[in-house]
């Protein structure tokens, strides 16, 4: 069905795409490589810089053990407890902001102290007040993630088209039919935009309350892996994290492919 | 009111602002028979939609007074067809029925058929980014027939469109609107499609616009805008509007 000239154009585009992916996977291979052989050579102490050889007989370990799954199953199961939580309760804020745009702005100068605080200072007062235990790091990591997912929701309602408002308001539309029918769905990738922010964070927020008062979870695996100078662990941790973190994205990623095309 | 389905009589509208007030509108008054178009044009920022938002309830702090006969229900449609993307053309039509709650299957089938009617059968259920800024128009028209109001007020409905497809546009929506049995009030900047449009064209002056002529248009052979723009009458209107508009560089 396809011309030559089209057949040429669509392998030109296949030939790029395996380019890219040859390159980026070339570049951690030879990462790792590069990183065992210094140690080896012992142009890198292994001892404090480890090595990927160490790395994954730590892991191993820990897999066998049990507790690596341990670990990643507690860090996400914060993490989407304080996600479904900042995403649940930052609409439901943004839309009382949007409908009754009085509140906001009696809100606005404490919303705008409670984002540009950073909200570590407030650990040791979560801890005394919620107590040293998982509670309090989901505390922690929504205090991080619901600031941002208000303002960004909100930002993307009060952007809506004033035509299409005006449009409902030549029907007599009431302000909460303007918000069923047009600002709460046509803001839905807008809404979309601010889970993805809202996913990392979380995902800060439960790592650093981790730091602080956790005996499980990847933040504690990597604070207990410095406290006993195990750098092998603390580096096991920061991969596993950035795993974690990486498999996050894409469902959000996917979740958002999803809603998309269900528009088409 | 002899047959006449709209009055407006001095109607005034200020903005307040901090710093001052800003007359828009100043002793604007008319009167529309049932069936008529009536077209308005002045310079632009003269408060030409002012009237029309007041006209159709957006804005409601205004003098004078306005009066509909019994029964009698005005439709709005805006320059932008501001299509809802997400949802389908038959959906997009019937947000007005939705909003006011008389959604039913009656409402519903007449809506389906002007859809049919108007040559928009295919897309019933496709979604606006499927169609031209032509057929997009003509949704916005029937979105606001919808909920069969008798008078149309239309802001600057074609302004938005190309050229070539603006005059095809016009033509279309000037068909449906007969074809309808409605009146409408249209305003624009455009002397052309003013005259080829109506039977009567409201001259205004700059801000605060008050009433500077009333054209009341008799072309021989009138049909549809396109035709009318070659009726010998077309030209010696739009000479005469053109300078009362005055406008300056």
């Amino acid at each position: 069905m396809y011309s030559y000239k089209h057949k040429l154009f669509l392998k030109r585009i296949r030939r790029k795409k395996i380019f890219i992916i040859t390159f980026q996977l070339l570049i951690l291979f030879i990462f790792i490589l590069l990183w065992q052989f210094l140690s080896d050579y012992g142009y890198i102490n292994s001892f404090i810089g480890s090595s990927p050889k160490r790395v994954l007989q730590t892991l191993i370990k820990l897999y066998n053990s049990g507790d690596l799954l341990k670990h990643i199953y507690i860090t996400c199961l914060e993490t989407i407890i304080s996600f479904s939580l900042a995403t649940v309760i930052g609409i439901f804020i943004a839309s009382i902001y949007w409908l009754f745009p009085i509140v906001h702005k009696i809100c606005e100068p404490y919303l705008t102290i409670m984002n540009s605080l950073p909200k570590i200072a407030l650990g040791p007062i979560i801890i005394i007040w919620v107590g040293a235990k998982m509670s309090s790091i989901i505390v922690m990591a929504l205090l991080i993630s619901l600031i941002l997912t208000i303002i960004n929701v909100h930002h993307s309602f009060v952007n809506t088209d004033y035509n299409k408002i005006k449009l409902l308001k030549s029907f007599n539309a009431s302000n909460y039919q303007i918000y069923r029918y047009l600002i709460f769905p046509g803001n839905i990738n807008g809404i979309i935009n601010a889970l993805k922010v809202n996913i990392s964070m979380s995902l800060i927020g439960v790592i650093m309350g981790e730091f602080l008062v956790s005996k499980e979870g990847i933040g504690y695996l990597i604070m207990y892996g410095s406290q006993v100078f195990n750098l092998n662990l603390v580096i096991s941790g920061i991969i596993v994290l950035c795993i974690v973190a990486t498999v996050m994205f894409l469902i959000i990623n996917f979740i958002e492919n999803k809603l998309i095309k269900n528009k088409k | 009111m002899d047959n006449n389905i709209l009055i407006v009589n001095n109607l005034g509208k200020t903005y307040q602002t901090i710093n001052e007030e800003i007359k828009a509108v100043d002793n604007f008054s008319l009167s529309l028979k049932d069936g008529e178009l009536l077209s308005i044009v002045g310079p632009s920022g003269c408060g030409k939609s002012t009237i029309l938002s007041i006209l159709c309830g957006l804005e409601t702090d205004y003098d004078g007074s306005i009066k509909l006969s019994d029964g009698k229900t005005l439709g709005y449609m805006l320059q932008q067809d501001s299509l809802f993307e997400w949802l389908t053309i038959l959906d997009n039509c019937l947000l007005g029925l939705k909003i006011n709650h008389t959604l039913d299957n009656n409402t519903k089938q007449y809506v389906i058929n002007l859809l049919n009617t108007y040559g928009l059968k295919d897309f019933i259920n496709s979604y606006p980014s499927c169609l031209s800024g032509g057929m997009r128009q003509r949704v916005a028209l029937i979105r606001t027939l919808a909920t069969k109001p008798d008078i149309l007020l239309l802001d600057e409905p074609f302004s938005a469109l190309d050229s070539q497809s603006r005059l095809a546009v016009s033509d279309d929506v000037y068909r449906i609107i007969k074809k309808e049995h409605k009146s409408a009030i249209m305003v624009t900047h455009d002397l052309a499609e003013a005259i080829s449009f109506s039977d009567r064209v409201i001259v205004l002056s700059e801000r605060p616009c008050h009433i500077k002529n009333i054209h009341t248009i008799n072309l021989t052979n009138a049909s549809t805008p396109i035709k009318n723009r070659e009726c010998k009458e077309f030209n010696n209107y739009y000479n005469l509007i053109w300078k009362e508009l005055d406008f300056h560089v």
